[in-house]
């Protein structure tokens, strides 16, 4: 399994990244290396992390995907993690993590529609029409 | 001299067992204990199997350890009286009265069967000890069904309490009514993200007025739920803070930091509806008021 890396996908002037396989520590860091380049070289507006496929997460995966997060923050991208499970939502809260300064969307589809409202705005608000 | 007593006893519990079955339960009848929460021909039924358990028990001449194997039937009677005494409602003293009213039907016979009184003494101290051991172990047997009677209710509050109501689409409520532990917040959540993502959310609103007092680890277990909610994508507007609630939470120092709280269901679902960019309008126009 190791030297497998999650795909970061480009749309538009953001970036898609969806973990849709049991993630281990090197794969997370991996990832974060590999998407803080990509962001950079693509001059990314938003990035959106889907994690529906995640139901187990521990502290290290946990600490990992907020600090992706940040990171993307921090390179000026908007970052939305996108379809947490509710029972990772837990552990997360159990573990003191609370991924401030990232935004999150129930799905996929929230998500696009949170980073097109973001591009066009600069809004939080989500046009939900 | 236990022996003697021992003897005594077996011999009037063999003899006259029909006899003492009748007169106990005369006692009982009058006694306002098990009778009349459960049928007269139920009770009759488990006075025999007792007195049998207890007859045979006896033939040992096991007069102390009522652990001991031969008292295996008699223990067995106690904990279906026991359960239906706590399952009834009736209180520990009177489904001890079950054991206790067996005591004078056999004094008055010991009495009967001998003159002597070191030999009546020391009878009447062997089942008497005996009698109390009984008694004790139904008030215990009783404590322990109630035990479980609260702890099934416990868990059946558990379940009704946590209802998620959808306003519209995308907005959904959690009204809370009774004391927040630690248990129960843990269903909340649970149920809370369940229902976020079953109704596509986008709002949650936490009613917290039947919750009666909110404190320190009350708060914090909200926080939890709110911080949940937000990692799955749907914001949390707290709802229902009486006056007396919101003081309180300020002498205690609970800040509920970056969460929208408002003092009715009503304001936070109108927020909500902004939110979703909703409004509610009349269909008629209001009419100004005459003077």
């Amino acid at each position: 399994m190791t030297g497998q890396r999650i795909p970061i996908l480009r749309f538009g002037a953001h970036l898609l990244v969806s973990i849709q396989v049991d993630i281990d520590d090197q794969m997370a860091v991996q990832l974060q290396d590999d998407l803080s380049m990509a962001i950079v070289r693509a001059g990314a507006r938003g990035v959106m992390i889907d994690i529906s496929a995640l139901d187990v997460v521990d502290s290290f995966i946990g600490r990992i995907l907020g600090t992706i997060a940040a990171t993307s923050r921090i390179l000026d991208a908007e970052t939305v993690v996108a379809g947490m499970q509710p029972s990772v939502a837990i552990t997360l809260v159990e573990l003191g993590l609370s991924f401030k300064g990232v935004r999150t969307a129930l799905n996929v589809e929230r998500g696009m529609d949170l980073l097109r409202a973001i591009e066009r705005e600069g809004t939080t608000d989500v046009d939900d029409a | 001299m236990k022996n003697d007593g021992g003897n005594l006893l077996s011999e009037i519990l063999r003899g006259e067992e029909t006899d003492l079955l009748a007169e106990w339960l005369k006692h009982q009848m009058s006694a306002a204990g098990m009778a009349g929460r459960i049928s007269e021909e139920d009770l009759r039924e488990k006075s025999r199997t007792f007195l049998r358990g207890f007859t045979e028990a006896t033939q040992h001449g096991n007069f102390t350890d009522i652990d001991a194997p031969e008292w295996e039937k008699v223990r067995e009677v106690l904990a279906e009286v026991s359960k239906i005494g706590a399952r009834q409602g009736l209180s520990p003293a009177q489904t001890a009265t079950f054991v206790f009213s067996l005591k004078q039907p056999l004094f008055s016979r010991i009495a009967v069967k001998t003159t002597d009184a070191g030999t009546l003494a020391a009878q009447l101290w062997n089942l008497t000890t005996l009698v109390d051991q009984l008694g004790l172990r139904t008030t215990e047997l009783h404590q322990k069904g109630r035990e479980e009677v609260i702890n099934r209710q416990q868990r059946d509050i558990l379940e009704l309490s946590t209802p998620v109501v959808k306003l519209w689409d995308g907005i959904v409520a959690l009204p809370l009514i009774g004391a927040l532990d630690s248990e129960r917040t843990q269903v909340v959540m649970e149920t809370l993200l369940e229902q976020i993502v079953a109704n596509s959310a986008l709002i949650a609103i936490i009613d917290i007025t039947g919750v009666p007092t909110v404190d320190t680890l009350v708060a914090q277990h909200l926080l939890k739920a709110v911080a949940a909610a937000r990692l799955m994508g749907a914001e949390c507007i707290i709802s229902g803070i009486r006056p007396q609630i919101a003081q309180t939470m300020v002498h205690l120092g609970v800040e509920l930091h970056e969460v929208v709280t408002k003092a009715s269901l009503a304001d936070a679902f109108a927020v909500a509806l902004k939110r979703t960019h909703r409004k509610v309008m009349s269909d008629r126009a209001v009419e100004a008021p005459r003077v």
